[in-house]
């Protein structure tokens, strides 16, 4: 980690109050690098979702969700502040894990953050528009069909829409949540190649279950078991030599393939993004 | 061995057994569905019979525009009861449709926990109240406010008994029940709607309007056809708050008729009368093809937000 840190956490807990009370995230402190693609992996249930939205507080929109800690975009705190919630949440943007178009046309679930945000004249919005389905390698299949709703695109599509929907309020960091495992083996693909672009310019925060994807994808790597931070390093030190009993027994029991001989093209296809769910 | 062929036939006697079952459940289920279907027809082909009598005797243009029901001189025109109901109808969907909406809003994304509990079951209480005690609680309240109150302070006259005394009783009547619906259509929406929108900086209101009130719009708009249906049918409230009045109204103030009030007021004593009996069936089908024309189209303009509001 060798960049400028662009968030970090400080003893983020947030415990889930309902019937029964659950720790999600258990006194987590860590930091992501500017420009980098850093992967929140961990099995299933671990508080990885969890760590993700705190750091947009998207997970107060749970009645229950009690936090303590602060995260840090920058040099100021996200919770202790004064900043509205909405700007906050422009800042750090946010894509879940299903593809979801909102119920707009396609041109204007793009322009959707944009308009509410800034005073667009209509042509800037529609270089707007373009340019940032150009960044997520869709104009050239959606630039006949602008009004058509969101909603009647392929769910690869309608992922890389989201991501374009995002993008567009030209947040800090960029949060996906798992935004691969709805998808088939292509479309999966087609994502994370649109993702592999975007991390030269954003900071993005991707959760994965598939280490596979972390490996492909990821410069930096957080692992998380049962709400404790375990482990974090770069990707390459992360799976070549984990220091950590744990990581070192996950790390094993996932990995089919030996990290030298994977980065090829077409594996990619191959393994299933899909299948670990 | 003899164990062995027992076990077997016993299984396939099962067998047999448990495939005539499926065989028989499946004939009464399709005979269940076709019945509705030929109740249906029954009834409609009902009406068009006994209503044939008076539509070849009058015109039936001249009935639906002429208002003098007299069917003691064979004067049977019903604009005022159309008129009647189109009046209460709007009414009471202009009152209760808003508030239902902002209402369903309120309990489905702003109250938590213990006092959405609290208002979300006594709006279901409301909404399991027979109309008949809506009726005879607006004959003793909503009455002399119309009359007392209402009407003076707007500059009209009334007797409390009118068009605007049932679209208020009958706005308090369907309103819990759409606000149920929608309350209903906002909640199965998926948060990851609610995520996205926040996500990208949007305010909760923001969100609310633009995002989840198209995404639940067809839902929204079932629940108030469902209110609207249930005014327009309306019948023993508007038959014991509109005064019946067989002349068309010329302010809401104004006592009047809708076409289910002409037909109970009526029945009783005239349905032994051939042509008057006649003319009330008529009055029941014209009440049946208004109902279904509407539902139609609004299938179609349903289907048509189902579409462009889609996620």
């Amino acid at each position: 980690m060798s960049n400028e840190t662009a968030i970090r956490t400080e003893d983020l807990e947030v415990t889930y109050t309902g019937n029964r009370e659950v720790t999600a995230l258990d006194g987590v402190s860590t930091e992501f690098a500017e420009n980098k693609l850093t992967a929140i992996i961990g099995p299933s249930g671990c508080g990885k979702s969890t760590m993700l939205k705190s750091l947009n507080r998207l997970h107060e929109i749970q009645p229950n969700a009690e936090i303590s800690g602060e995260v840090y975009l920058g040099d100021e705190g996200i919770y202790d502040t004064d900043e509205p919630l909405p700007e906050i949440r422009r800042r750090v943007g946010y894509v879940p894990q299903t593809p979801t178009a909102l119920p707009l046309s396609i041109y204007n679930n793009v322009a959707y953050g944009a308009k509410i945000h800034g005073n667009y004249s209509n042509s800037e919005l529609d270089d707007l528009v373009e340019s940032y389905l150009r960044k997520v390698n869709l104009w050239d299949e959606v630039k006949d069909r602008l009004d058509d709703p969101g909603a009647e695109l392929s769910t690869g599509q309608i992922q890389r829409l989201c991501l374009a929907r995002s993008l567009a309020v030209e947040p800090e960091v960029l949060l996906c949540d798992e935004v691969t495992s709805a998808l088939d083996p292509i479309s999966a693909e087609q994502v994370e190649e649109t993702l592999e672009d975007l991390k030269e310019e954003y900071t993005i925060i991707m959760v994965t279950h598939s280490m596979d994807q972390a490996k492909r994808l990821a410069d930096d790597v957080v692992f998380l078991y049962l709400g404790e931070l375990v482990e974090t390093n770069d990707t390459r030190s992360f799976f070549e030599n984990p220091q950590n009993e744990r990581t070192q027994e996950f790390v094993k029991g996932h990995t089919a393939v030996d990290y030298d001989d994977e980065p090829d093209e077409e594996s990619v296809t191959d393994e299933q993004p899909v299948a670990t769910r | 061995m003899g164990t062995t062929e027992t076990n077997r036939s016993d299984g396939s006697s099962r067998l047999d057994r448990r495939l005539l079952l499926e065989r028989l459940s499946s004939y009464w289920l399709v005979g269940a569905g076709f019945f509705a279907v030929a109740l249906f027809g029954l009834i409609v082909l009902t009406l068009v019979q006994q209503s044939i009598p008076i539509v070849s005797e009058y015109s039936l243009f001249q009935m639906m525009t002429s208002s003098n029901w007299d069917p003691a001189s064979d004067e049977f025109g019903f604009l005022p009861a159309i008129v009647g109901t189109i009046y209460v109808t709007v009414l009471s969907m202009a009152m209760g449709t808003p508030l239902a909406i902002l209402a369903a809003i309120y309990i489905a994304e702003y109250a938590e926990g213990r006092t959405k509990l609290i208002v979300s079951s006594f709006i279901d209480v409301l909404a399991a109240i027979p109309s008949v005690i809506f009726g005879l609680v607006g004959l003793i309240v909503v009455v002399p406010f119309v009359g007392d109150y209402l009407a003076p302070a707007v500059g009209a006259h009334s007797i409390g008994l009118g068009i605007v005394t049932v679209s208020l009783v009958m706005a308090i009547i369907v309103t819990p029940f759409m606000i149920s619906l929608s309350v209903e259509s906002l909640e199965a929406l998926p948060d990851e709607l609610r995520e996205s929108s926040l996500g990208v900086g949007a305010t909760k209101w923001e969100t609310i309007r633009t995002v989840l009130l198209r995404a639940a719009g067809p839902g929204i708009f079932s629940a108030i056809l469902l209110g609207f249906g249930r005014v327009f049918g309306a019948t023993i409230v508007p038959a014991m708050l509109i005064g019946g009045q067989t002349a068309i109204p010329e302010s809401p103030f104004d006592a009047g008729e809708t076409l289910p009030t002409l037909i109970v007021n009526d029945f009783g004593e005239l349905m032994s009368i051939p042509l008057t009996q006649s003319a009330l069936i008529l009055v029941g089908l014209t009440l049946l093809v208004v109902v279904w024309i509407f539902n139609f189209g609004a299938m179609l303009v349903r289907r048509r937000l189902q579409r462009r509001w889609q996620y």
